[in-house]
């Protein structure tokens, strides 16, 4: 559990054990099991080799930045928690519990049922570029939509809930309104507050401020940082805000070709990094 | 009818005063066929469509090769087939107008599934991208999510499937069944004039297609303004217009 929830400067214990440890499954740590476990992942697109045996472990409320030029990986590992795409080789562990495939008694690598997936995946929650609100809803429709359908709330329970959410993101006052008359920024905020809905243990959010105009920018990661501060919730991010990505993350992962080449507490990664790749790349996007 | 026989050539107003009756025995036979087939053509539309896009290999294969069957022979040989061989092999009796109504729901639906598939494709991959992200069933992510938006991509297509299938509906000659154009032609061979017959024919054809259009753009705007589009009027009648065309 993550000691410090507020400052964001005490990375949990776990944070430093990543690639190590990640030998025999699910059980493999006395201190609990990490939120994520990356064992062995493999991920190719065609003949394109994106990642080849990855291992990484991140701990329950850690928030992790990954960090690298485009085409590094970074999305396709949120994609890869998020089932949206297939693992071509290798295990991802939840709380302990294995993602899509797992091994079966004879050590052999076997792919889940879509049922079995699903109840991991419930732990996880995703926030898109593009937002992604369903345009045949109105804006609280969007929130309470899974709530209802996949976790069997009520109405009310789903409506209550939903409308608490959007005073968070700021947008208490448009909860009847249809999506496509909201700005980009409050779209990514409805976004977010549709992903909570669902109470992950796990939030993944992919460049959610890339397509935004640079004024609405504030507001969704000031939303964000709020979140961050009022929950133990894992978070996974990809960004190119590297003064967010500093204030929010415990630890920053730098990607290139696949690879995890350098990772530290973000002060670190951003005043001082080792690698020559990481320096390149801090270079031309600070 | 005094104004219409002002403008009308005289021999419509006879005949319309003559056989008003018959011709609307055969405009109903024509109705029935259109709202049936049109209903057994939309479901099994669906259903393949639906098919096409299963995770299931073989269920898309399926699919597939039915849809090919129904599209890629003709018509009125299943007709023939279904009227003429079923009632011979099995024992299900002979029941020309429901016949007629599985061949043509069974033709233009395999036609439908490709419209039905190409619209749930259509649906912005970050839709359904999504409602995995939010853990949805199956049925819940189409019936909640996608289909809502393919429904109004869809329509334009099912549209101008429909106003083919009233007017395909004219195959009901070929197997006996008295609807419009096979009264139309009987009431040709009785002596009245051919041109007059057709000409009514063409107009009440005209008249059926016309509607189904109408309400079909009617199911596309409302869904239309559901997913936040506000349609122009100018547009719904265009559309109507080019569907029945």
């Amino acid at each position: 559990m993550p000691t410090d929830k507020t400052d964001g400067a005490g990375a949990p214990d776990l944070s430093k054990q990543s690639g190590a440890a990640v030998q025999t499954g699910p059980d493999f740590d006395g201190n609990g099991r990490p939120r994520i476990a990356f064992e062995d992942v493999s991920k190719q697109f065609g003949k394109n080799v994106v990642l080849n045996d990855l291992n990484f472990n991140v701990a329950k409320g850690e928030r992790v930045t990954l960090i690298g030029p485009s085409g590094s990986g970074k999305t396709t590992i949120l994609r890869l928690l998020m089932t949206l795409e297939e693992l071509s080789g290798g295990f991802i562990y939840v709380d302990g519990d294995p993602l899509t495939h797992r091994k079966n008694d004879a050590g052999k690598r076997v792919a889940m049922k879509p049922k079995e997936i699903s109840v991991i995946r419930k732990r996880i929650g995703m926030v898109f570029q593009q937002f992604n609100l369903f345009p045949n809803m109105s804006v609280i429709e969007n929130i309470t939509e899974a709530p209802i359908h996949v976790l069997g709330q009520s109405k009310d329970e789903a409506r209550e809930k939903a409308k608490k959410l959007l005073d968070q993101v700021g947008l208490g006052d448009r909860a009847e309104e249809h999506p496509t008359r909201l700005s980009g920024g409050q779209q990514q905020r409805v976004a977010i507050a549709r992903a909570l809905a669902m109470e992950p243990e796990i939030l993944l959010l992919d460049e959610v401020t890339s397509a935004l105009d640079p004024e609405l920018v504030g507001d969704v990661l000031g939303v964000l940082r709020d979140v961050a501060n009022s929950t133990d919730i894992t978070m996974l991010l990809v960004t190119h805000e590297m003064q967010f990505a500093r204030d929010v993350s415990h630890r920053v992962m730098m990607f290139d070709a696949g690879h995890i080449i350098e990772e530290a507490e973000p002060d670190a990664m951003f005043s001082d990094p080792q690698h020559e790749r990481t320096k390149k790349f801090l270079q031309a996007i600070l | 009818m005094p104004d219409l026989s002002s403008i009308a050539p005289a021999g419509v107003v006879e005949t319309l005063q003559d056989h008003w009756h018959t011709l609307l025995d055969g405009l109903k036979v024509t109705l029935e066929l259109s709202v049936f087939g049109g209903a057994v053509a939309f479901v099994v539309a669906v259903v393949l469509g639906l098919a096409a896009i299963s995770r299931l290999a073989v269920v898309r294969t399926v699919s597939r090769i039915i849809v090919e069957f129904f599209r890629g022979t003709s018509l009125v040989v299943q007709l023939f087939v279904l009227v003429y061989v079923l009632p011979q092999a099995t024992s299900v009796g002979s029941h020309p107008l429901l016949f007629c109504v599985i061949a043509l729901g069974l033709n233009y639906g395999a036609y439908g599934s490709e419209v039905v598939r190409g619209s749930l494709n259509a649906v912005p991959p970050g839709q359904w991208e999504t409602t995995t992200a939010l853990s949805m069933s199956w049925l819940t992510k189409i019936r909640r999510v996608i289909w809502p938006q393919a429904w109004a991509l869809m329509l334009p297509g099912l549209n101008n499937l429909m106003v083919m299938l009233v007017k395909g509906t004219a195959i009901a000659l070929f197997i006996g069944l008295p609807d419009l154009t096979s009264v139309g032609d009987d009431l040709r061979k009785s002596g009245v004039d051919a041109w007059t017959v057709y000409g009514i024919s063409f107009v009440l054809y005209y008249l059926a297609a016309l509607a189904f259009s109408a309400f079909l753009r009617h199911l596309e705007v409302r869904a239309q303004r559901r997913l936040g589009i506000r349609p122009s009027k100018v547009k719904t009648a265009q559309a109507t217009a080019e569907a029945v065309a």
